[in-house]
This record gives C-alpha cells, sequence and structure tokens, in this order.
C-alpha cells in the first residue's frame, strides 16, 4: 500500500527527514514513535500526500480519495454543525447512503445528540471525536493518524481503540503516537524516528 | 456535474460560513459606505462625472480587497486547506467556490454602494452597471487566485494587495472608460476578454497554488 525508500524532507537548511524506510502492506498496521522534533508529522503528512520529499520516492497505492487522513488539526470548519461538516466532506468524497453513515458514525463516537451544534462549542475531544468521523466517513483503504488519542477521554480512547481493532486487517493503518503501548497489540510493525 | 455539485457544496459552505460568522459582509457594507460618506464631505463644491467614476471604482476595488483578504481565513486558522486539498474533487473547484462567494458578498455590497453613490453624486447609466458586473467577475476570479497564494505566507495581509492592485489596473482601466465614454462596447468587450483570460488561468493553474 505504501513504501518509502531513503525518504527525505528538508525545509530550507533544516533537515528533519533523513533516509527513512518504511513498507506498510495492504493489511498493514505500523506505529511510528519518536520525540517530538523527530518528524513524526512531516513523515505523516509526506505519507497521507499533503508534502512532498525532498529526497527519496515514496509509493502509495492509494488514490486521494483512498486516504483518510488525521492530524493535529481536526480539519472541520468550527462555525458549522457536525452534520454539516460531515455532509460537506460526504459530499466531496461521493460517500454512497451518505446521511446513514454520517449517522452511524456520530451514533457511534456519541456525538448524535450534538449533530446540531457548531463545532465551536464542541470540547476538545469532542472535535477529536469528530475529526475520527470525518476520516473514517469514506471508508479509506490508507489511515493516515497523527496522535489520534490526543484529547481523548478514557471513554473516547476505547472507542478508538475498538474502532481500529475493526479496521485492523483490512485497512492499512499508519499511526503516528507517543503512547506506543496502548497500540502495541494491534501492530504489524514499528518506525522508530530519532531527533 | 460532479463538478458542478462539488463547487455547490464549497460554495455553501462559504455562505454559511459568512451568515454564521459574519465577519466580511458587514465590514464590507460599512467600509464602503464610509469611503462616499467621506468623499462626500472632503470634496468641495461640486465634483465632476469623471471625478466621481474615479472615486466609484476606487471604493469597489479597496471594498473587494477587504472582502479578498478574509476569503481564505476560516481555511488559514483551522488549516482547513489540508482537509479540502486532500478531498477528491477537483482542486479548482475550490477556487470557483470561493471566487462564486466572494463575488456574492461583493455584489451584496454593492447592491448598498450603488445607490449611494448615485445619492452623493451622480446617477448611474446601463454602461456603469454593465462594468460593474464585469469588474466584479474579474476581481474576484484573480483576488480569490492571490488570495490563496498569498494566505499560506507570514506576509499575507501585505502580500495580497501588492500582487492584486497592479493585476486590478487593467480592470480600473476598462470599467472607468466603459463609465466615461458614450461608446462603451470597447471597453466592455475588454473587461469581458480580461475576465476570460484570467478565469482561464487562475482555473487551470490553482492546483498548483494548493499544492506544496
Amino acid at each position: 500500500m505504501l513504501t518509502a525508500r531513503r525518504l527525505g524532507k528538508r525545509y530550507g537548511e533544516k533537515r528533519v527527514l533523513r533516509g527513512i524506510e518504511l513498507a506498510l502492506p495492504r493489511d498493514g498496521f505500523v506505529v511510528v514513535t519518536g520525540p517530538n522534533g523527530a518528524g513524526k508529522t512531516t513523515l505523516l503528512r509526506i505519507c497521507a500526500g499533503l508534502a512532498q520529499p525532498t529526497e527519496g520516492t515514496i509509493e502509495r497505492d492509494a488514490a486521494r480519495e483512498q486516504v483518510g487522513y488525521l492530524g493535529h488539526e481536526p480539519l472541520v470548519y468550527r462555525e458549522l454543525t457536525a452534520l454539516e461538516n460531515l455532509e460537506l466532506y460526504g459530499r466531496l468524497y461521493r460517500v454512497p447512503e451518505r446521511r446513514e453513515r454520517i449517522g452511524m458514525l456520530l451514533e457511534r463516537f456519541g456525538l448524535w445528540e450534538a449533530r446540531h451544534d457548531r463545532v465551536a462549542s464542541y470540547s476538545r475531544g469532542m472535535t477529536q471525536r469528530l475529526a475520527l468521523c470525518r476520516v473514517l466517513l469514506h471508508e479509506p483503504r490508507l489511515l493516515v493518524l497523527d496522535e489520534p488519542y490526543s484529547a481523548l477521554d478514557e471513554a473516547g480512547a476505547e472507542l478508538l481503540d475498538a474502532q481500529l481493532a475493526e479496521l485492523r486487517g483490512e485497512r492499512a493503518c499508519l499511526v503516528a503516537t507517543h503512547d506506543p503501548a496502548r497500540i502495541e497489540p494491534l501492530a504489524s510493525g514499528a518506525l522508530a524516528l530519532s531527533a | 456535474m460532479t463538478y458542478v455539485r462539488d463547487v455547490g457544496a464549497l460554495a455553501r459552505k462559504d455562505l454559511l460560513l459568512e451568515l454564521r460568522a459574519r465577519d466580511t459582509l458587514p465590514a464590507m457594507l460599512l467600509f464602503v459606505a464610509a469611503i462616499f460618506v467621506v468623499f462626500h464631505f472632503a470634496l468641495p463644491g461640486t465634483p465632476s462625472k469623471l471625478e466621481t467614476t474615479g472615486f466609484l471604482w476606487v471604493a469597489i476595488l479597496f471594498t473587494a480587497l477587504l472582502g479578498l483578504g478574509r476569503a481564505f481565513v476560516p481555511e488559514r486558522e483551522q488549516r482547513m486547506m489540508d482537509g479540502l486539498v486532500l478531498a477528491p474533487c477537483d482542486r479548482s473547484a475550490i477556487w470557483l467556490a470561493k471566487s462564486l462567494a466572494t463575488l456574492a458578498f461583493l455584489a451584496a455590497a454593492e447592491v448598498v454602494a450603488l445607490p449611494l453613490y448615485a445619492l452623493f453624486f451622480h446617477g448611474l447609466d446601463g454602461a456603469t452597471v454593465a462594468a460593474v458586473i464585469l469588474a466584479d467577475l474579474g476581481i474576484c476570479a484573480v483576488g480569490t487566485f492571490l488570495g490563496a497564494m498569498a494566505v499560506v505566507t507570514r506576509a499575507r495581509d501585505l502580500l495580497l494587495p501588492l500582487l492584486f492592485l497592479p493585476l486590478a489596473m487593467p480592470i480600473v482601466v476598462g470599467a472607468v472608460g466603459a463609465s466615461v465614454v458614450d461608446s462603451p462596447g470597447r471597453y466592455l468587450g475588454f473587461l469581458a476578454l480580461y475576465d476570460l483570460l484570467f478565469a482561464v488561468v487562475c482555473w487551470a493553474s490553482f492546483e498548483y497554488v494548493v499544492a506544496e
């Protein structure tokens, strides 16, 4: 699904990634770890297609619509409601049976009651749950998740555990985290970056 | 058809955001009204039609600039461009939708501005209204494109006017010409040609503006 060879990235003079080798099969689950500033976010942005490497190559066997990316920002509009945000993404991703799928995800992540509220009124944890709904909405074949547990309470984290366990073996997952122990049982591989 | 639906969904989102946040349109309305009031009291005697036509176009241009400067604020503040760029829709749909939304705000501001101009200065003729419509299209097409370029830079507030105003010069030339001459056809044709040319260029190259 994803193969990176001697991947590197520079921002001007500053080198943030060097010599990364990564192979993520279709049903693989790779955990990316490393201290702050090691380049986890940059690597994930490259893998999602949001940034280009300055060295090496990356091959992605997934079109844009088959990638689900969760970054540090939830990528939802704060002045729109949860429903309006997911409707917008559902339309852009041409999700079949959009309403049913949105309803199912909002129910699963405990946001159904707040679906008509503006995201601006959500807590950080609720916003993160909505971001996860957004990522999963179009059933991507490649999931790229950057610190997906951040801001989630224990209930939210357990929901995400269950969701990832469900997806394991069916989708390719690349997850960056500071808490690898949490998803170690699901992982088929690991990539440790150093600063 | 899918392209049209994508543009519709994105433009609807922009209109909804403005309806909720009311960040752009009230500022544009206040600005354009204030400009005409200031001009009205600042000018001694009765200014000629030629002079006031110039004021009209200065007011329209800077009101548009105010709206264009805010066009990509939600995308910048919430890094929403990442989400839009990852979506499988044609990226030019983002530009077209944003241009249409900005056009709607500018048109709404002009619904107030043009009667105010007529009240304070001179009546409007059909050629001026046609020039306003054609100029709006060009302003929004080019301005939205440049707004997307400027928004990713640190000096965005400075960069947008620096890029936009030189490119808007032909619009001012065509619009003022159409407003003051007896047979404005040539100037209106010039504005239409500008709109067409720049719309095609912006549509075709927006992909490269939003890609890293």
